[in-house]
């Protein structure tokens, strides 16, 4: 799997743990505005935060459309129910996940 | 060869405890064995809310775990009690376990004439029981001989960036010396299930492997419920995984890169070397308990949020990758991964951390769990109670 090849870079923020995911994991908590910069394979990408975010959660690389699968690991981790923008915040308030739901 | 210490028992088996257990048959036994152990402090009880109004398959599972617990190979000697009219068979557990050639010795309440009779009576031969499996040898044993459970609990976003990773590579390396790992809970693969099924041997092995998953999802239907209600838990939720799928595909990095050679009923023995997958729920307590019971010797545990788990029988190795709980919770946490989030460490270098941690704890070395006498032990059911 992609993710057990992944290194981790001293003073990194976050990591993206697969070229196709278009989600960002925080390394640390960051607030509104801060530019976060990462690599996505032999590219150094970087990416403004629209909010303050907690430590471990996810961040949007790029526009996700309401329906659209979000990807972490290279995988879906759900839908989003809502257009996300770039820089949001990725969590259950706008990410449903698709597995294991009796209730639908 | 990597050697570790244990017990070699009269099956052949290998132990890296030497554990009298005091066993109730039912949960109306419980008081009886907890006033044995305090007598006896060496030896450890398993109580348990189980063993009486139960049927069918719900009732083989609560004697399948009895048995299997009496069975491990880090028990060397047994006091089953009973009380005389459950449902459990008490006479059959003594027997099966007795297979083993370890001794075995069953009590009852109603026959010794009440609590206080089948305390004093429970005693005297749990004191015995101790003095005769004092005298087993500790012996060099080759970690060939090792069955590790890996499992995850209270997860965070670094269960699946770091600590389930690193413990993978030392999967690898436990199956690399020929020794084997197994796997557990069937709720948190879902989402992660066509990769692990990429890994299967055979067709039969992918088909238990999902025919697993769709009894879970199936029962979540029939209930009507939204499995996120419980999973992610709260705190998973709260240290960053939004969905099932997310913690799934964390989650399974932890058994590396070995084929998957079969998938084990809840509680089964591992019938072969290498990697194996157990049909069980996520529930913490409850997949330790049916690995326990499956003979395993000794868990992995990987937690983010950080738990004190522990098991009566098997030592519980807690790795976290959160390097605040792991400073915050040091009395409960083994080892830290953190630092390869920090880029001081690799994966490869982590996980050879966890895997000298193992081959320590496996030659006698207390984990923080045993030291701080966690004992959690729990039998997952799948009926209602008559």
């Amino acid at each position: 799997m992609e993710t057990k090849e992944k290194t981790f870079g001293a003073g990194v923020s976050c990591i993206v743990m697969n070229q196709n995911d278009n989600v960002v994991t925080l390394l640390r908590s960051i607030n509104k505005g801060e530019v976060l910069t990462f690599q996505i394979e032999d590219q150094t990408c970087t990416l403004t935060a629209k909010e303050d975010v907690a430590f471990g959660h996810k961040l949007a690389l790029n526009q996700i459309k309401i329906g659209d699968t979000i990807l972490k690991y290279g995988e879906s981790i759900g839908i989003a129910t809502t257009t996300i923008e770039e820089g949001e915040h990725v969590h259950v308030h706008n990410l449903i996940g698709v597995r294991g739901r009796g209730d639908q | 060869m990597t050697m570790i210490k244990g017990y070699r028992r009269p099956d052949g088996k290998v132990g890296i405890r030497n554990h009298l257990l005091l066993l109730p048959t039912v949960v109306c036994a419980n008081q009886v064995v907890n006033r044995i152990q305090q007598q006896v402090p060496g030896s450890v009880a398993i109580p348990h809310q189980h063993g009486c109004s139960q049927v069918g398959d719900d009732k083989e599972r609560t004697h399948k775990v009895l048995v299997g617990m009496g069975k491990n190979p880090n028990v060397g000697a047994v006091l089953v009690v009973s009380l005389g009219c459950e449902v459990m068979n008490a006479e059959q557990i003594r027997d099966e376990i007795a297979e083993t050639g370890k001794p075995v010795i069953w009590i009852d309440i109603q026959d010794e004439g009440g609590s206080v009779n089948t305390i004093k009576k429970g005693t005297e031969i749990a004191k015995e029981l101790e003095q005769k499996i004092a005298s087993i040898p500790y012996e060099n044993i080759s970690l060939s001989e090792l069955i590790v459970g890996v499992k995850c609990g209270g997860s965070d976003a670094t269960s699946g960036l770091c600590s389930n990773p690193a413990l993978g590579r030392t999967s690898d390396m436990i199956i690399d010396k020929g020794g084997s790992i197994v796997m557990g809970e069937t709720t948190e693969i879902i989402g992660a299930e066509h990769i692990l099924a990429e890994k299967a041997v055979n067709e039969e092995v992918t088909k238990k492997l999902y025919d697993s998953i769709a009894k879970f999802e199936t029962e979540i239907e029939r209930m009507g419920v939204d499995m996120r209600g419980s999973n992610p838990s709260p705190g998973n939720i709260e240290g960053g995984l939004s969905s099932i799928e997310e913690k799934s595909l964390g989650c399974i990095s932890k058994a590396g890169t070995a084929p998957l050679q079969g998938v084990v009923d809840f509680a089964s023995e591992i019938p072969g070397k290498g990697f194996y997958f157990m049909d069980s729920p996520g529930n913490d307590i409850e997949c330790v308990t049916g690995m326990a019971a499956a003979g395993i010797q000794l868990v992995c545990f990987t937690t983010g949020r950080g738990t004190p788990t522990g098991n009566p029988i098997v030592p519980v190795i807690k790795i976290s990758g959160n390097e605040v709980m792991a400073k915050r919770m040091a009395d409960n946490i083994d080892v830290d991964t953190s630092p390869v989030l920090q880029g001081k460490e690799s994966l490869q270098q982590a996980g050879e951390r966890i895997f000298k941690e193992i081959v320590s704890v496996a030659s006698g070395e207390l984990t923080k769990a045993e030291i701080l006498g966690h004992q959690e032990f729990s039998i997952s059911r799948i009926g209602i109670s008559l």
